[in-house]
């Protein structure tokens, strides 16, 4: 009950434009232990989610995004190790918390649509079993009409038939499947949902059914969202403002508007010209990528060895994220 | 005229039915499909379609990794079915494959070069080893790589782009007159996936070798595709010329997909009709008789369900789609 009451006070705590903050991420560092040194999945990274809003995490496969939200949802599993930083749920640190107090906070407050979501559902329960489950694992036994009532207006709020009540999984679609995990993460409520790659298994057309999906349930719940994709174009149409990482760290945070028009930093960039169009047919754009060693990065910018752009500079001072915008927030020695 | 490369006539494949539960139980994979590959020029076909499809089934059968229930696939005016063993040898040689996930297809045991050797050993390539390193270094330089950089490690210490391009170029090291590749840039990043492409492109351009382009992603088909084959449902909706087919496409179950398809720029929502799904009970009672997208299509009429539609003219160069509203009778009225 105390977290209850905590996240009350909380809920006061506004951000610099007075737009609530859901969760803020401080200095967050997760590292995993080789014998050959710490790999710095997650170096140094800040972010906050306001009330109401998604917000997009990007970046290439291996860049730390999804160790970043395992790390807030303190699910991180050896040998890894969150070595620093804060996270701030509703004002509550969770990185601190211990596991009955995570208990508490993990789906009642904070829930997860992990990656590959659709293959997590149970195939030999029913659909209206395992949703039942969810509520009574954190909230007690509850009457039965009441339960049922609950589960059929889940099911309309994601947009689908009540006959798939009594179904099993491989009687659904995909997507179907997709928005069954959706309700899940719902039910409860959540001041925060992390979404990883909700869509990367699915085809365009029910893609963007899910996606209006998570966009409608943002509407009517006035939750925030973490959608982590490295899709540039389903970021476009479903998040508000976007944080890229590259190799564990942040390079740069933004509006959607803002950095789709005019993105800064060169990883950014070339993130968003590798976009395939299907309005002009031009030259393909081609990047070498070889990333460093995670376990010992360069001293300077992270981004030095497959920047276009590179500096002296960068390879003696790394870049901290600034404002070179309002809200648009870049590391790069470019715009000092 | 000069006999075609690849033919496929009529190819049907049918799952199930015989299992002893699953008597009478069938899925209809692939139904009539029809595509020729030249010999000259190398094209890149593409052929796409939502999962479920029948696309990867028709990579399975133009790699002769399952049997076809109806049809056939020619290769260079022979019967893939019935040829000799040498043929059969010469075939496998020519036609190569690639795959999605580009990790999954190499032992994590061994060196990355044991995929090399292995070719170079089956296919009886080179009489010294100086020649068969020879062979690799070539195939290596072709897609951008050096072989002392990369052969002795293991495929972990790779990223996923460069696994990706080791496979193509393993691929051409048979020097193949096609590779089906099978969704070969869906698992990489987007960063890299553009070099995938341009090595794609070259090999068609420089090496006369053609390709079989399996992808669920219209993006990159129309950046690199010459034709393309729609499928939905294991039946041909729309084929034609990629740039004609993706800028006016005409079967509504294509005009969904491309208007599905999220655009980078917030200010552009996505577009058209709003977007209904069903699910597989609902999908496979449709198919049974009648236009397979009928339930999901907001022009359907009546016909529609009493005899699917065949292939109807709607463009220059082939450009046909499987839809009653392109029926001569129905152009006429319009």
């Amino acid at each position: 009950m105390t977290v209850q009451m905590e996240r009350k006070q909380a809920a006061q705590h506004v951000g610099a434009n007075d737009r609530e903050i859901t969760l803020e991420v401080k200095n967050l560092k997760v590292y995993y232990a080789t014998p050959t040194g710490a790999v710095r999945a997650v170096d140094d990274v800040s972010f906050h989610v306001y009330k109401g809003e998604i917000l997009g995490l990007v970046g290439e496969s291996g860049c730390g995004k999804t160790t970043t939200a395992m790390a807030i949802l303190r699910m991180v599993q050896p040998p890894g190790r969150i070595v620093g930083g804060n996270v701030l749920l509703d004002g509550i640190d969770l990185v601190g918390l211990n596991e009955a107090a995570l208990r508490e906070v993990r789906w009642n407050t904070l829930a997860l649509i992990p990656q590959g979501a659709m293959n997590s559902l149970n195939p030999v329960m029913r659909i209206h079993t395992q949703i039942a489950e969810a509520i009574q694992t954190h909230e007690g036994r509850q009457p039965k009409d009441k339960l049922k009532q609950r589960i059929l207006e889940l099911l309309t709020m994601v947009g689908l038939p009540s006959r798939i009540y009594d179904m099993y999984p491989h009687e659904l679609s995909g997507g179907m499947k997709q928005r069954v995990c959706i309700a899940m993460a719902i039910v409860l409520h959540p001041s925060l949902i992390i979404a990883d790659e909700p869509t990367s298994a699915l085809d365009v057309v029910v893609q963007r059914v899910v996606g209006q999906t998570l966009l409608d349930v943002k509407e009517r719940m006035n939750v925030s969202m973490i959608l982590i994709g490295h899709d540039m174009g389903l970021q476009a149409q479903l998040v508000d403002r976007i944080a890229v990482m590259y190799a564990g760290h942040m390079v740069e945070v933004s509006p959607v508007e803002s950095i789709f028009a005019e993105p800064l930093h060169p990883y950014t960039q070339l993130l968003i010209e590798s976009i395939p169009s299907i309005k002009e047919r031009k030259p393909l754009k081609l990047t070498e990528g070889i990333t460093h060693d995670l376990r010992n990065p360069p001293p300077g910018c992270i981004f030095q060895e497959r920047c276009p752009k590179v500096m002296d500079v960068c390879r003696a001072d790394r870049p901290w994220l600034r404002p070179i915008k309002p809200e648009h927030y870049v590391a790069c020695h470019l715009y000092e | 005229m000069s006999e075609p490369l690849l033919e496929i006539k009529n190819a049907t494949k049918v799952y199930g039915g015989t299992g002893f539960f699953s008597k009478g139980r069938t899925t209809v994979a692939l139904q009539d499909f029809n595509l020729t590959i030249d010999a000259k020029p190398a094209t890149i076909t593409t052929i796409a379609g939502e999962s479920g499809s029948g696309k990867t089934t028709l990579a399975n059968l133009v790699l002769g990794f399952i049997k076809i229930t109806d049809g056939q696939v020619r290769y260079k005016g022979v019967d893939v079915n019935t040829m000799s063993s040498g043929q059969l040898m010469e075939y496998r040689r020519e036609v190569q494959a690639v795959f999605q996930d580009p990790y999954a297809v190499y032992n994590p045991f061994y060196r990355v070069k044991h995929i090399f050797d292995m070719v170079l050993k089956n296919f009886k390539l080179a009489k010294t080893k100086e020649e068969g390193r020879a062979l690799i270094e070539d195939a290596l330089n072709v897609v951008g790589m050096r072989g002392e950089e990369v052969l002795e490690k293991y495929p972990h210490q790779l990223s996923g782009g460069q696994r990706q391009r080791m496979m193509v170029a393993r691929a051409y090291m048979l020097k193949p007159r096609l590779i089906v590749a099978d969704e070969p840039v869906s698992m990489v990043d987007a960063s890299l996936r553009a070099m995938i492409l341009d090595i794609m492109l070259r090999l068609r351009d420089e090496y006369n070798i053609s390709f079989l382009y399996i992808t669920h992603d219209l993006s990159t088909a129309y950046q690199i595709g010459d034709n393309i084959h729609l499928l939905y449902q294991g039946a041909v909706a729309e084929r034609g010329n990629t740039v004609k087919v993706i800028e006016s496409p005409k079967h509504p179950y294509v005009q969904l997909l491309i208007n599905s398809i999220p655009v980078p720029d917030p200010a552009v929502k996505w577009g058209g009709e709003e977007v209904t799904t069903l699910d597989d009970e609902q999908m496979r009672a449709n198919i049974a008789s009648g236009c397979r997208f009928y339930g999901r299509c907001p022009h359907r009429m009546d016909r529609c369900l009493k005899k699917a539609p065949p292939l109807y003219s709607v463009g220059e160069a082939g450009h046909e789609a499987a839809c009653y509203l392109y029926t001569p009778e129905t152009e006429a009225v319009r």
